[in-house]
């Protein structure tokens, strides 16, 4: 693995992104839509409110944040490889140094750290207009420690799951902004597992936040692993797989080593 | 081009396959280091499936090759992509990044240590260094072209494999890439030309294959003019020649025919010595001699020979 290749990859997609006013028109406009309704929400909740009410609010919240890290990510993540393709690019790069996992890894990178910096900048303005003006019962759930760290451990997972499953379904699709569609769809169901935990469906607690994001963490590593095997070169510039040969796996293995 | 020492391509029985459909059939060559080789063939012959199986782009179903010293093995993969560079048929370049930026993230890949010297030097030898500012996007599409070749350059490449590089330029910007190649054979770079362009061909390279799915002729381009065309003298007189048969019966001459009715194509040995004979022999018996000269095949003409052997034999 070479550092400076995936450096450069990283700095290729953040440049390009820059200057993509779909990305940045995106990436500028779901934030403040994901700010204003939890804020909205939180400000509304009287001082009052019953303890069932005041989770229940406080999980949408919670649950509503953690779709910000999977609804940022594919707008970068499913550009990458269809992107590339579509501008004839995906070719002088495959045949450059570069190996398909510094390349992934370098995609990855660039998608990631937008989209987590901007989950956590949401997340820590709900935070402290919390702890500054709603209720003392919804500050006591919001700033409850199991739901800080689960909310922090949370965010970057699922916005690692949404890059792969970006990146995985960009690799198959022949349109970028089908790709987008599809991958914030198919990035939707995990959030099912932080919904447990914001809806303190099961006790919230630290150990259990911990077990929830290491649980997380191991579907993050499969789907890696899943979109490296969907990264064949061959099959991205020719449109046809090494499958189709009667020299199947002596082909597909080739693609596999030498990169 | 003399005789190939310490090749830097050498290719053994490569062949792909693409479910049923033959890409590329045992094709068996070398190119010498710091050789200009053209590559040549019909759309769909395989010359983009062969450049991308030695760039390791693309599996071989079977055969074996050495790219720049190394077996084309999956354990080279990476090192022979450091040796090497392809400027596909399309540019490939990121068009809201500028000239300089497209060449940083390549010099990136490349590992180059020295990038901000690589990428003035690259830009240039493809005389594009005033705009490196500009966005590839504002480009036309020669410059676009430049561009890319200025990015093969920068690794240092041992071996650079050129797509159709002058396919859709004007004739001025093509011939601009003409001198870029030339002067990459003066730096003694190796430079893998695929090409239909055949006057192109022609005049940069020093010996050329033709392809369609298998090998159909290799050499450089007069020896394939002569395997493919006996040397004959064309011979043009004003008025029609009353006894042909006698001028022409003269040593050296192997055969004739007419080519209408004032002109006469005749097959020779060696048609510097045979063309004074003639000569005399026409003044000889009266003729009123327009021109004798000698019939020059292009490589054009073995080409399209060879390519309507193919279409003859397959129908």
């Amino acid at each position: 693995m070479n550092m400076q290749r995936i450096g450069s990859v990283v700095r290729k997609e953040v440049r390009e992104f820059r200057r993509n006013r779909f990305v940045i028109g995106t990436m500028a406009v779901l934030p403040i839509v994901f700010l204003i309704t939890p804020m909205l929400t939180i400000f509304k909740i009287p001082a009052d409110a019953s303890g069932p009410q005041v989770k229940a609010a406080v999980g949408t919240i919670s649950l509503l944040l953690l779709i910000v890290p999977i609804a940022l990510p594919p707008v970068i993540a499913a550009y990458s490889v269809v992107g590339e393709r579509d501008q004839g690019t995906l070719e002088p790069v495959l045949t450059s140094p570069v190996t398909p996992s510094e390349l992934l890894l370098g995609k990855a990178a660039a998608a990631f750290v937008p989209s987590v910096g901007m989950a956590y900048a949401i997340y820590f303005v709900v935070l402290i207009s919390v702890r500054l003006g709603a209720a003392p019962v919804v500050n006591d759930v919001v700033w409850h420690p199991p739901q800080l760290v689960a909310q922090l451990l949370f965010i970057p997972l699922l916005a690692l799951w949404a890059i792969w499953v970006g990146i995985g379904i960009s690799t198959r699709a022949s349109d970028v902004r089908v790709a987008q569609q599809l991958a914030t769809l198919a990035g939707l169901p995990l959030l099912g597992l932080a919904a447990l935990f914001s809806y303190q469906l099961v006790k919230p607690s630290v150990p259990l936040a911990v077990g929830l994001a290491l649980a997380l963490l191991v579907v993050d590593l499969v789907a890696y692993r899943v979109v490296s095997r969907l990264f064949d070169p061959e099959r991205l510039v020719t449109g046809r797989h090494g499958r189709d040969t009667d020299q199947a796996e002596a082909a597909q293995a080739f693609n596999a080593s030498t990169r | 081009m003399g005789a190939i020492s310490s090749p830097a391509l050498l290719v053994e029985g490569l062949t792909k396959r693409f479910g049923d459909r033959l890409a590329v059939d045992g094709l068996s060559f070398s190119v010498g280091a710091g050789e200009v080789f053209g590559f040549l063939g019909p759309n769909g012959a395989g010359k983009t499936t062969t450049v991308r199986m030695l760039g390791t782009l693309v599996a071989p179903s079977s055969g074996t090759a050495m790219v720049a010293g190394l077996s084309l093995v999956p354990a080279n993969g990476v090192e022979i992509r450091q040796r090497i560079a392809v400027m596909p048929e399309s540019p490939g370049l990121y068009l809201r990044l500028t000239v300089a930026e497209n060449l940083e993230f390549f010099a990136g890949l490349y590992g180059q240590r020295n990038m901000s010297v690589q990428i003035a030097r690259s830009l240039e030898a493809v005389n594009m260094g005033a705009r490196a500012d500009d966005l590839c996007g504002s480009l036309s599409k020669g410059l676009r072209q430049r561009v890319a070749l200025a990015r093969a350059l920068l690794g240092d490449p041992a071996i650079l494999f050129l797509d159709e590089p002058t396919s859709g330029l004007d004739p001025v910007a093509s011939r601009e890439v003409h001198e870029l190649i030339e002067g990459l054979r003066g730096r003694g770079v190796t430079v893998f030309l695929t090409t239909h362009r055949l006057e192109e061909a022609e005049r940069l390279c020093d010996r050329v294959a033709i392809l369609n799915t298998s090998l159909r002729a290799l050499g450089r381009p007069e020896e394939l003019r002569e395997r493919f065309f006996s040397k004959a003298l064309v011979v043009r007189t004003l008025a029609p020649l009353t006894e042909p048969e006698r001028v022409f019966a003269i040593p050296g001459i192997e055969s004739w025919h007419t080519d209408d009715t004032t002109g006469y194509i005749l097959s020779v040995s060696d048609a510097r010595t045979a063309a004074p004979e003639v000569t005399r022999a026409l003044v000889a018996a009266g003729a009123d001699v327009l021109s004798v000269s000698e019939d020059r095949h292009s490589l054009e003409d073995v080409y399209l020979e060879l390519v309507n052997e193919d279409v003859e034999a397959s129908r």
